[in-house]
C-alpha cells in the first residue's frame, strides 16, 4: 500500500519536473504513436528528448517576468 | 449549464463561516494594529482565508456562471491529441506545470519597492487585486483558450476584436518584453555591482550551465533531474568558495565591477546566449533555474512559518504621499504600477493562452489551474513584502535609496534616513554589510539585494553559524540572478524570432531562423534595443530602478487590462451581459490607473518631460549635475529622458486605441440578440473518450 502510494507520487514527481522543463512523458507519446500512427518510428527517449529541448524555445511566452 | 448546484452539508456551511470569521479577525489585526509591530503570521493567516474564500466562492462564481465551465465537454487535450503539446495531464502535473511558468522575478521584486509606503498597502493590494483582478484574467483567458483549440492571446484578440487591435496588441508585447529584459537585467546589475563574491557566483554559472549541457547531450540523455542535482551542488560550492574570492587580494579585483562594465557584459552574454544552441547553455540554465526557484520559494515559504518575523516597518508610512525615496509617486496609482505580478500580470495571459489550456485534461479543472495557480503567486509577492517589511526600517531605505538622496558614506545615509523618522546609527549599517560578506549595502535598489537581506536573515534565525549569514544573502542572490538570467536569454531568443518574422515581410530570406545573417542581425537588434534601456539605467542619476520600474508596470498592467478587456468583450459576446461587470470592473480600474500614471509620467514634476528639462536648463547655464561628470553625460541623461517620454505616451496611446476597439466590439455585440463568440463547436468528452 505505502509501497504503491510512493511510486505513484514518485512518477507524478518525475513528471512533473519534466513537463516544467518542457519535456512531455515519453511513454505517453509511445503509446500514442502506437496506437494512432503504427507506421511513424517510435524514437528513442534522446531522440525525444533533444527534439523536445529544441521546440521549448522556438515559440513565444512560456517564461514571466 | 449542466453544472447542478449542491447544497452544502451544515458541517460544510460551519467550516466556511469559521474560516470567514479567522480571515476577518487576521486582517482586522493587521489593517487595525497602530504602535506596535504586530507578528507575520496574521498577514500569513489573513492571506491563507482570503485566498480560500476566494477560490471557493469566487472562483466557482466565475467557473459556473460567467465562463459556464463545463466537465461534459471535450477540452483540446482530448479533440487534438498528439501526444506532444496536446496531450491530456494529470491535473496536479499541470498546474505544477503552470505555476513553474507563470512564477519568475516580477512578485520577489515589486512588492520589496512598494514597501516603501509600508507592509499594509501593499499587502491589502495583492490580497484584494488577485481575488478581483489577476486570478480572474488567468483564470477567464484560460477559459477562453480552452473553448478555442488553446489559442494564443494575440489570435483571440485577432478574432474577438478584429485584426488592427490584434497587431497593435503584440506589437505592445514585443515593447513590453524589451522593457521587462532590461528591467529585470538591471536588477542583476544592482545587485552585483562591486560585489566580488556575488559576481563570481553568477559568473560561475555559466560554466556549470555548458558542463551541464555537454553531460545531457552525450554522457546521460535527458536525464534532468541527475544533471540538476549536480549543477545545484557545483553552484552551492561556488557559493561557499566565493567567499575566498572576495577576501583575496588577488583575485577580487577580477570580480569586482561598476554598474556601466556590468551592463555592457550582460549585454555580451544576452548576446552570446541566444546566439548558441539551446541544448548548451539556455537549457541546462533553464532546468537548474526551474527547480531551485521552487526549491527556494518553499524554502522561504518554510522560513516565514518557522522565523515567525516581526515586521518592523510600520503599517503606513508617510510615504504613501509621494515623496519616497525608492520610486516617486502617489500611492495612487504608483502603488497599483509598482505591485504587478503577484496582485495583476498581464504576461500571464500569455501563459494562460499558451501550453497551459493544450495540457488540461477537463474544463473543470481549469480554476486549480488558472485561479488557484495565481493565487500561489500572490502568496510568493506577500512573503515577499513580509521578508522585506521584517527588516529594519533603516536598512531597508538604506538598500533601496539612490545616493543621490542619502550620499554614499554609511554617515551620510545613516544622517540623511534618521531624518525621515528612521532611526538608524552608522554601525547598523556597517555591520549589516559585514554580516552578509559585502563592502556596503547602500543603495542596492532591485528588490533582489534586499529580498537576500530579508531571506539571510529569516534562515539565519532557523540555522544559526557565523558566516551562515553571508551565504544565504549570496544564495538569495545567485537565485534570484540565475532565473533573471534564464529570462534574458530565452526573452531575447523570442524576441529575435518576433523580429525575424517582421524583418521577413521586408525581405523574405531574414525570415528563416536557420539562416547566420538573419539571426544574428535579429538578435543584435534585439539586444540592441533592451540593451539600450539597461545601459541607460545603469547610467541614471536615481539609480535607474527608480526610472525603469514604473515603465515596466504600466506596460505590464497595460497587457492586463488588453486581456481583461478581450475577456470583457467576449462575455458580452456570449449574451451574458449580467456578469459583464466580473472582468470589465478590474480592466477599467487597470486602465484608470496606466493612464493616470503613464499622465504623470508625461507632464507634473515626476515626469521624464521635467526631468529632461531640468538638465537641459542646467547645461544651458552651464552647470553640471550629478551623476554627470561631462556636457556628453548630461545630453545623454537628456535624451533618455525624451525617450522615456516617448515609450510612456505610446503606452498611453495604446491603451486608449484598444480600450477604443473593446468598446466597439462590446457595443455591436451588445445589440445583436444572439451569442457571436468565435468558440469552437461542442464536443462531448464521452464520444471521443476512450
Amino acid at each position: 500500500m505505502m509501497k504503491t502510494r510512493w511510486h505513484a507520487f514518485r512518477k507524478w514527481a518525475v513528471q512533473t519536473a519534466r513537463l516544467c522543463c518542457g519535456v512531455p512523458d515519453y511513454d505517453v507519446y509511445v503509446q500514442h504513436l502506437r496506437e494512432h500512427h503504427p507506421e511513424r518510428k517510435v524514437p528513442t527517449y534522446p531522440e525525444f528528448f533533444r527534439e523536445r529541448q529544441v521546440a521549448r524555445y522556438k515559440g513565444t511566452g512560456g517564461r514571466c517576468c | 449549464m449542466h453544472s447542478v448546484a449542491i447544497k452544502p452539508s451544515p458541517a460544510a456551511r460551519i467550516l466556511w463561516v469559521v474560516i470567514a470569521i479567522i480571515g476577518a479577525w487576521c486582517l482586522g489585526v493587521v489593517a487595525l494594529h497602530r504602535g506596535e509591530p504586530i507578528n507575520a503570521i496574521w498577514v500569513v493567516a489573513a492571506s491563507i482565508a482570503i485566498f480560500v474564500i476566494g477560490y471557493r466562492f469566487y472562483g466557482k462564481f466565475i467557473e459556473h456562471q460567467v465562463l459556464q465551465m463545463d466537465s461534459s465537454r471535450a477540452p483540446p487535450s482530448v479533440l487534438r491529441n498528439d501526444g506532444l503539446d496536446y496531450v491530456p495531464t494529470d491535473k496536479w502535473v499541470v498546474f505544477g506545470h503552470h505555476f513553474a511558468a507563470i512564477a519568475g522575478a516580477g512578485p520577489l521584486v515589486g512588492p520589496v519597492l512598494a514597501a516603501q509606503m509600508g507592509y499594509l498597502p501593499g499587502t491589502l493590494w495583492i490580497l484584494f487585486g488577485v481575488v478581483f483582478a489577476g486570478a480572474v484574467q488567468d483564470f477567464m483567458i484560460l477559459g477562453l483558450s480552452l473553448r478555442r483549440d488553446g489559442r494564443s492571446l494575440g489570435h483571440m484578440l485577432r478574432e474577438e476584436l478584429g485584426p488592427v487591435p490584434g497587431v497593435i496588441a503584440m506589437f505592445g508585447v514585443l515593447v513590453l518584453m524589451m522593457i521587462v529584459l532590461a528591467v529585470l537585467a538591471l536588477v542583476v546589475v544592482k545587485a552585483l555591482t562591486h560585489s566580488p563574491w556575488g559576481t563570481f557566483t553568477v559568473a560561475c554559472t555559466i560554466p556549470i550551465a555548458l558542463l551541464m549541457g555537454v553531460y545531457l547531450r552525450w554522457f546521460r540523455p535527458g536525464r534532468i533531474l541527475e544533471v540538476s542535482l549536480i549543477g545545484l551542488v557545483l553552484l552551492l560550492a561556488s557559493i561557499w568558495f566565493g567567499a575566498s574570492v572576495a577576501a583575496s587580494p588577488t583575485l577580487a579585483p577580477i570580480f569586482d565591477f561598476d554598474a556601466k562594465a556590468l551592463a555592457w557584459l550582460l549585454i555580451a552574454y544576452g548576446f552570446c546566449a541566444s546566439v548558441l544552441p539551446v541544448w548548451l547553455l539556455l537549457a541546462p540554465r533553464d532546468y537548474l533555474s526551474t527547480f531551485l526557484k521552487i526549491g527556494t520559494i518553499a524554502l522561504l515559504a518554510l522560513a516565514i512559518f518557522l522565523a515567525a518575523p516581526t515586521l518592523q516597518m510600520p503599517a503606513v508610512t508617510k510615504f504613501i504621499d509621494g515623496t519616497g525615496p525608492v520610486f516617486q509617486g502617489n500611492l495612487f496609482p504608483f502603488l497599483f504600477i509598482t505591485i504587478a505580478c503577484g496582485a495583476v500580470s498581464g504576461w500571464h495571459s500569455i501563459i494562460a493562452s499558451g501550453t497551459t489550456p493544450k495540457l488540461l485534461a477537463n474544463e473543470g479543472q481549469a480554476r486549480l489551474v488558472g485561479y488557484g495557480g495565481m493565487l500561489m503567486e500572490a502568496f510568493v509577492a506577500i512573503m515577499a513584502l513580509i521578508a522585506a517589511a521584517s527588516l529594519h526600517p533603516g536598512v531597508y531605505f538604506a538598500m533601496n535609496s539612490p545616493s543621490a538622496l542619502i550620499g554614499t558614506t554609511v554617515e551620510q545615509a545613516a544622517t540623511a534616513i534618521s531624518q525621515w523618522g528612521f532611526v538608524v546609527t552608522p554601525a547598523e549599517l556597517l555591520q549589516t554589510a559585514k554580516n552578509i560578506g559585502e563592502h556596503s549595502i547602500l543603495s542596492r535598489a532591485g528588490g533582489a539585494p534586499t529580498l537576500a537581506v530579508g531571506m539571510a536573515q529569516l534562515l539565519h534565525n532557523l540555522i544559526p553559524g557565523t558566516q551562515m549569514m553571508a551565504f544565504w544573502y549570496h544564495y538569495a542572490i545567485l537565485f534570484e540572478a540565475l532565473f533573471i538570467l534564464t529570462t534574458v536569454d530565452a526573452g531575447t531568443r523570442v524576441g529575435r524570432f518576433m523580429i525575424q518574422e517582421i524583418a521577413g515581410l521586408i525581405h523574405k530570406p531574414l525570415q528563416a531562423t536557420e539562416s547566420w545573417t538573419g539571426n544574428l542581425l535579429a538578435t543584435a537588434i534585439c539586444v540592441g534595443l533592451w540593451g539600450y534601456f539597461l545601459y541607460q539605467g545603469a547610467v541614471d542619476p536615481l539609480g535607474g530602478i527608480n526610472t525603469l520600474w514604473p515603465l515596466f508596470g504600466i506596460a505590464n498592467q497595460m497587457l492586463a487590462a488588453i486581456a481583461l478587456m478581450l475577456a470583457t468583450v467576449v462575455v458580452v459576446k456570449l449574451k451574458r451581459e449580467r456578469y459583464v461587470w466580473v472582468p470589465g470592473i478590474p480592466a477599467i480600474w487597470l486602465i484608470v490607473c496606466t493612464v493616470t500614471a503613464g499622465c504623470e509620467k508625461l507632464v507634473g514634476p515626476i515626469s521624464f518631460t521635467a526631468a529632461a528639462q531640468k538638465y537641459a536648463n542646467s547645461l544651458q547655464s552651464g552647470q553640471l549635475l550629478a551623476p554627470a561628470k561631462t556636457a556628453e553625460e548630461m545630453q545623454r541623461i537628456i535624451t533618455n529622458n525624451y525617450v522615456d517620454m516617448a515609450l510612456t505616451a505610446i503606452f498611453v496611446l495604446l491603451i486608449v486605441t484598444m480600450f477604443a476597439f473593446s468598446l466597439r466590439a462590446l457595443v455591436q455585440a451588445w445589440r445583436i440578440n444572439h451569442p457571436t463568440a468565435h468558440e469552437e463547436p461542442y464536443v462531448a468528452l464521452a464520444s471521443v473518450a476512450h
